[in-house]
């Protein structure tokens, strides 16, 4: 309603306005990241938002023109840090594919599942936090222990729980140890009957029902112009995922459909997410099924045969002529580099991450562009939220999974 | 017959004539240089074209060389065909002494905040955008720091040695 | 009609006399029905134990924050159950991720809105001495624009270890006196930072 009863009989001069200004600004509960909003409300109605970032700018882009290429794997860790394997993964499969270096299939199985674990650890803070959102903090609190299970894979593999670093140019750092796989293991026990659990608490749950469902709609033409990719675009009816269309690291080897979504507002989203989560633990599954196909000598690969890229092994370097002068070129930078550029782009938790990388035969790249997921559909954030309520606001933001490292970079 | 690399070249050559563009193929991907007053022209027909139909603005980035005088800046597209799954790449030349590129935002309004970012790093004045003030930097940022003349480090700090790390 | 139940229906017996742990109590003379002890120790033991802290979690230390809050590392075991987001209300400003420039005098407000006593942790490499990020728009650490009492080191810092920076501001807090805050070496720290 846009009529306003005046009851209060203000003097002359004085300001009146139709509108308040709230800053939902960058240090917000919401636990998310930093990025402001400056809402006009008309009551307890949205009339229009500006969105500004840049509250965590650190430069990534110009640091990146500083480094050699296997040292900006830790940069790319904190691009999107709750799935910070899959940006490693995408950026060494850039560098691949700019040197030219196949990897084997043991090499691609493995990534493919840890590729997997780490979009269902995006997933699940994602949908947790929309539970906290809206009131159920006990969503959170369940699904962080099984987290905590994907952490400690992630540890037995290369040592660091949540900026991972995980992965050389060509392969691993080291080959899975049993106890890895046996910690994969439990998580595919134990896993399956928490999500079960988690849906029943939420999926069919009237309160959150009431919530979420028509908040933040947006159509598929609006999201295709925005640019939206990933959980966002399918919850709103395109099926469009990196995985099937640019097949990398041999996901067209695994069987598994895309869910997609019908209006694009929040329900859509969780749902949709969560049906992810599903899907890749059955991508996990066969990924694990085929690892184990693997016998005797080629049981031990755990990375391409690339020694100009790939650091060889410390014994080798202390006790051989070729692995010391092959450490010594990598190290110091004497390797060739091809001229070029290229693009490649993964499937992160918040859509397609691409890395944009322009090489002139130096050590360092002559540029390098991360193409942000969130950074990009943030735009629309305005448009999402006009005249729905405050707190629906607050909604539609987690459910987005905005986070602030991959908005910024 | 699905698209592919030789029939966008062809379709672009019959609409636009021979000279105007000059096509590479790096790793897979058609590259394309246009010339920077005819971007909007050429992102147009790459819309509105049905068999070409490149919809999706994937990225919109700028690269700063300054070896190449009077073509210091470029501005790079991506774009993407989602039916066909092409991808193409679309790039403009403009001068740094005076970077001036026609906005993409009334086709793609996910150019928005890209050209913003574009501008926040590399001085790009895009005409016609609506609200192109800096995105990721503070307001009051006076050069445009990712510029190859400019150090990565803020000069003024007093707790790092810059000899320690090799760059005195 | 109740739902069944499946998880937890065989639970381990505790010896509930080694689960408890009593808080010690401070030194001072006792009698029949009384007491004596410094003030400062009293106030100091129950301020540690029921710290209010504002978690400013703006990067991936803000994750394992979250880790730390969740209940594998609980930090309500230490009595920082209740996290607020109101300066007002809140002791502890721990301050988990990079702050860049622009975030700064955000900080530096939050920081100012707070009331005496309070205490600022930093968790992380980047909250400390601006990390890996050492370019043109990071904060090398926040002691640039506020006083810092205990630094975590980490990139992140293990949940463990942000408890281990938890603990050692518990020791701060159980051991300062009550003038400190009125004191002239305190008021000197502050205007060093341009505060009154």
């Amino acid at each position: 309603m846009t009529e306003h009863i005046q009851h209060i009989q203000l003097p002359e001069g004085s300001i009146e306005k139709q509108t308040t200004t709230l800053n939902l600004g960058p240090t917000h509960p919401a636990t998310h990241g930093v990025f402001q909003n400056i809402i006009e409300l008309d009551g307890e109605r949205i009339v229009s938002a500006e969105s500004t970032v840049g509250y965590i700018h650190r430069a990534f882009e110009k640091i990146a023109e500083r480094r050699p290429l296997y040292q900006i794997t830790p940069l790319t860790d904190r691009l999107n840090y709750c799935s910070s394997p899959i940006n490693n993964m995408g950026w060494h499969l850039t560098c691949e594919k700019l040197l030219g270096v196949e990897t084997p299939k043991r090499v691609d199985y493995l990534r493919v599942i840890i590729m997997e674990l780490a979009r269902i650890s995006d997933h699940l803070i994602c949908n947790s936090i929309v539970g906290v959102d809206t009131g159920a903090f006990t969503g959170f609190l369940y699904v962080m222990q099984y987290r905590e299970l994907i952490y400690e894979i992630y540890e037995e593999v290369c040592g660091s729980r949540l900026t991972t670093n995980i992965g050389r140019i060509g392969g691993f750092e080291r080959n899975f140890s049993n106890t890895a796989f046996t910690k994969l293991e439990k998580f595919l026990k134990e896993y399956p009957d928490v999500l079960k659990e988690f849906e029943n608490l939420f999926n069919r749950n009237r309160i959150f029902m009431e919530r979420t469902i028509g908040g933040g709609a947006i159509s598929a033409e609006r999201a295709l112009n925005y640019g939206f990719t990933g959980p966002n675009l399918r919850a709103a009816g395109v099926d469009y995922d990196v995985r099937v269309q640019n097949p990398y690291s041999s996901y067209q080897d695994f069987d598994f459909i895309i869910p997609v979504g019908k209006t694009g507002d929040n329900y859509d989203r969780f749902l949709v997410r969560n049906e992810e989560m599903w899907q890749s633990l059955s991508i996990i599954q066969q990924a694990y099924r085929k690892i184990q196909e693997f016998k005797g000598e080629e049981a031990e690969v755990f990375h391409a045969n690339v020694p100009e890229y790939y650091l060889p092994k410390k014994e080798d370097v202390y006790t051989k002529m070729e692995a010391l002068i092959w450490h010594f070129k990598i190290i110091m930078g004497e390797v060739e580099m091809p001229k070029g550029e290229v693009y490649q782009a993964v499937e992160g938790g918040n859509g397609e991450l691409g890395f944009y990388l322009i090489s002139d035969g130096g050590r360092t790249p002559f540029r390098l562009h991360f193409r942000r997921p969130c950074f990009i559909y943030y735009q629309a954030y305005p448009e999402l939220v006009k005249g729905s309520m405050l707190s629906d606001a607050v909604v539609t933001m987690s459910s987005l999974n905005l986070i602030a490292g991959e908005m910024d970079a | 017959m699905a698209l592919n690399n030789s029939i966008i070249q062809e379709k672009l050559v019959a609409q636009f004539g021979e000279e105007m563009f000059s096509f590479s193929e790096q790793y897979g991907m058609l590259c394309l240089e246009a010339p920077t007053e005819q971007n909007l022209k050429v992102l147009q027909f790459l819309y509105d074209e049905p068999t070409l139909a490149f919809r999706f603005l994937t990225d919109l980035c700028a690269v700063h060389d300054p070896e190449k005088p009077g073509k210091e800046i470029c501005v790079v597209y991506h774009l993407h065909n989602l039916i066909e799954n092409v991808r193409i790449r679309l790039k403009v030349y403009t001068s740094v002494a005076d970077p001036k590129v026609f906005t993409a935002t009334r086709l793609f309004e996910a150019a928005n905040w890209m050209e913003r970012e574009t501008y926040d790093f590399y001085g790009v004045q895009f005409v016609g955008h609506p609200n192109l003030k800096r995105v990721l930097n503070v307001d009051e940022m006076d050069y445009f720091p990712l510029r190859k003349e400019y150090p990565l480090e803020d000069q003024t700090r007093i707790d790092k040695d810059d000899q320690m790390f090799g760059r005195g | 009609m109740s739902r069944p139940v499946r998880f937890n229906i065989h639970p381990i017996p505790s010896e509930a006399k080694d689960a408890v742990s009593v808080a010690e109590a401070p030194e001072g003379y006792a009698g029949e029905g009384f007491f004596t002890t410094q003030l400062s120790s009293v106030v100091g033991l129950a301020r540690k134990n029921s710290m209010w802290p504002l978690p400013f979690a703006t990067s991936c230390c803000g994750i394992e924050f979250m880790a730390t809050m969740a209940s594998h590392y609980d930090l309500a075991r230490f009595g920082a159950e209740r996290v607020g987001f109101s300066p007002r209300q809140c002791d502890l400003l721990m301050v988990m991720g990079t702050i860049a420039k622009k975030m700064g005098p955000v900080l530096r407000q939050v920081y100012l809105q707070m009331a005496e006593p309070r205490w600022v942790i930093a968790v992380g490499a980047c909250a400390s001495s601006g990390g890996i990020f050492d370019s043109y728009s990071v904060l090398q650490g926040i002691d640039q624009i506020i006083p810092v009492d205990v630094y975590v080191p980490g990139c992140p810092p293990r949940p463990e270890a942000i408890l281990d920076g938890f603990m050692k501001i518990q020791e701060l807090v159980g051991q300062e006196s009550i003038r400190r805050r009125n004191s002239e070496q305190y008021k000197a720290l502050l205007n060093s930072y341009g505060i009154e």
